[in-house]
């Protein structure tokens, strides 16, 4: 119990009439990878904009390493070592790969009031970018600009960026949306490499991927977490077949 | 070994000459016009370097930009009026007035975006306008004489206008120099990535409105000194140097120059300028001839003349 790294107490979010998160209670392990499923609607982005902080929640709190970060801003939880990729890929489309991830690396070296030496001739920052674009297999694209890459580059792009603030734990929103099945099992890749040094929290419909990855799952459905538990419990968990992998069964045929 | 040599870089370095000589030309054929009117010019170019340092490269469209114009301006004539002709008093502190405003209109303008941002910054500068009408001591509508331009003893004699005129060339250049340093830096890379996705900017980590606030307090010290100068320059300050209308042929200017480099509104300030200049000895209906032809660049020419240059060197 004593290694939760993250920790989510009864977090609840309204808009308006509608629950988008209902009563939360969640951890998430030091090294485990946690998965969150569920269905379309059911609320896992909402709750991944509340632990970055860009939603605020109406009840309910966030302990992330211990310390109490509900109500810390945005960029405060960046600095603990929080990282959040987006589902929607939210990336500096006029600048290249490069600058990108060496922009992510600067926001944690120091503070940015330097105003004279040219950035892109600084090896502290430069050479950790290029290690990030390597770990995500995409150094021959590093002086590309970003408009000019592909989807799936921009998703791995998106994972480069969020290592580059050298977090320790990661929140995936997604991070294979989008992807053909040779692009999907390069990122499957990618984050069982990612695995071995850092907490993460995926959110992800792939269900495949999710259960080759997964130590453990919690099913999200209408805001509530219905069930939570290693992945061959989860699939044999009858609430869950019921409320999302029948229904996907169904619809795959 | 010639990768420098773009048409881009071509024009700028020839325009730097052409402006370098001109007191020579003026000189030798005593057309001293031609030399005021270069000094204006060179003065509202450092005016839309400085807009274009936030617009251009940070995405902040400042509507009130001659207001920081009229500030540094006004502050040397009211400090002339009173009796204190020292450019070492007034300029610092037509600096300093001019950065403590940016501060007041950023730390509000700056919480808000896009339309609001530049709604914001308009009634700022309309207020500023507004209070220089209502300046009775000074002139209110009517603008103030300034008898005496600042005085730097032992330095320079600003009363000469061929030294005045290389005052203004060594500052634009120091300013261009400053922003492109600027804009490369680290500092300049967060003002950008702010300008391109701000949230993820917070999301990897970066606080970005003190970068941003202050990235406007600096455009607004550099857009003051250009006040100070004009000031100098015309000997006289009226509300109407800061006319929301003079803040719009700002953001023309960089604009028609091009905002993707630091050059660019130095390029757009002298095209704009010329322009109207040689329009109005033909129409008195500059705007049929410059509004169409802002439409062109805004359609066909994104980035400007500067971005034109540089399109021309990728064939």
């Amino acid at each position: 119990m004593a290694d939760a790294l993250l920790k989510i107490d009864g977090l609840t979010k309204r808009f308006g009439g509608v629950i988008a998160s209902d009563n939360i209670v969640l951890d998430v392990n030091r090294g485990e990878l946690h998965a969150i499923i569920g269905p379309n609607g059911a609320g896992k982005t909402t709750l991944i904009s509340q632990l970055t902080g860009e939603l605020a929640p109406n009840l309910g709190s966030i302990h992330f390493d211990g310390a109490d970060i509900t109500a810390l801003p945005v960029y405060r939880r960046s600095a603990l070592g929080l990282a959040r990729s987006f589902q929607i890929t939210s990336l500096f489309l006029d600048f290249t790969a490069l600058d990108n991830v060496a922009l992510a690396v600067q926001a944690h070296a120091g503070h940015s009031f330097r105003f004279w030496r040219d950035t892109r001739t600084e090896e502290q920052l430069r050479a950790p970018a290029r290690a990030g674009l390597d770990r995500v297999g995409l150094s021959n694209r590093a002086d590309v600009v970003v408009a000019n890459l592909s989807h799936g580059e921009h998703r791995q792009l998106e994972i480069a960026m969020a290592l580059a603030t050298k977090p320790r734990m990661l929140l995936l929103d997604e991070p294979m949306a989008g992807m053909g099945p040779e692009e999907s099992a390069r990122m499957v890749e990618t984050l069982r490499e990612l695995k071995r040094d850092l907490t993460i929290l995926l959110i992800e419909h792939d269900m495949e991927a999710v259960f080759a990855l997964a130590d453990r799952i919690s099913v999200l459905v209408y805001g509530r977490v219905i069930a939570t538990g290693a992945p061959a419990a989860i699939r044999a968990n009858p609430e869950v077949r019921t409320a999302y992998l029948g229904e996907q069964e169904a619809a795959g045929g | 070994m010639t990768a420098w040599l773009t048409p881009r870089n071509a024009v700028a370095v020839v325009l730097v000459a052409l402006l370098a000589l001109l007191p020579f030309y003026a000189s030798v054929t005593g057309n001293y016009f031609l030399m005021s009117m270069f000094t204006r010019i060179l003065i509202l170019a450092m005016a839309a370097v400085s807009l274009n340092l936030i617009m251009g490269f940070g995405g902040m469209v400042s509507f009130g930009h001659a207001a920081y114009i009229g500030i540094g301006g006004y502050v040397v004539g009211i400090l002339a009026k009173e009796g204190i002709g020292s450019g070492f008093v007034q300029w610092p502190l037509a600096l300093a007035v001019s950065g403590l405003f940016a501060l007041g209109v950023g730390a509000l303008s700056l919480r808000t975006r896009g339309v609001y941002f530049i709604m914001i910054t308009l009634a700022f500068a309309q207020m500023v306008y507004y209070v220089a009408i209502g300046l009775d001591r000074y002139g209110g509508d009517d603008g103030l004489t300034i008898h005496k331009r600042s005085t730097f003893d032992g330095v320079i004699d600003l009363s000469n206008r061929t030294l005045f005129y290389y005052l203004c060339f060594a500052l634009l250049l120091a300013m261009v120099y400053l922003v492109w340093r600027i804009v490369n830096s680290r500092f300049g890379m967060v003002i950008q990535g702010a300008r391109s996705n701000d949230r993820r900017m917070r999301a990897i980590g970066f606080a970005t409105f003190r970068y941003k606030l202050t990235c406007f307090v600096i455009a607004g010290v550099m857009c003051g000194l250009a006040g100070a100068l004009l000031a100098n320059h015309t000997n006289f300050v009226s509300p109407a140097m800061m006319h929301w209308t003079r803040s719009g042929d700002l953001i023309v200017m960089a604009v028609l120059g091009g905002m993707g480099s630091a050059f660019g509104p130095v390029i757009g300030a002298i095209a704009f300028l010329l322009l109207e200049e040689g329009l109005s000895r033909v129409t008195e209906y500059t705007n049929i001839i410059l509004g169409p032809l802002l439409l062109l660049v805004a359609l066909y020419a994104r980035g400007g003349i500067d971005g034109l240059l540089a399109r021309v060197h990728r064939g």
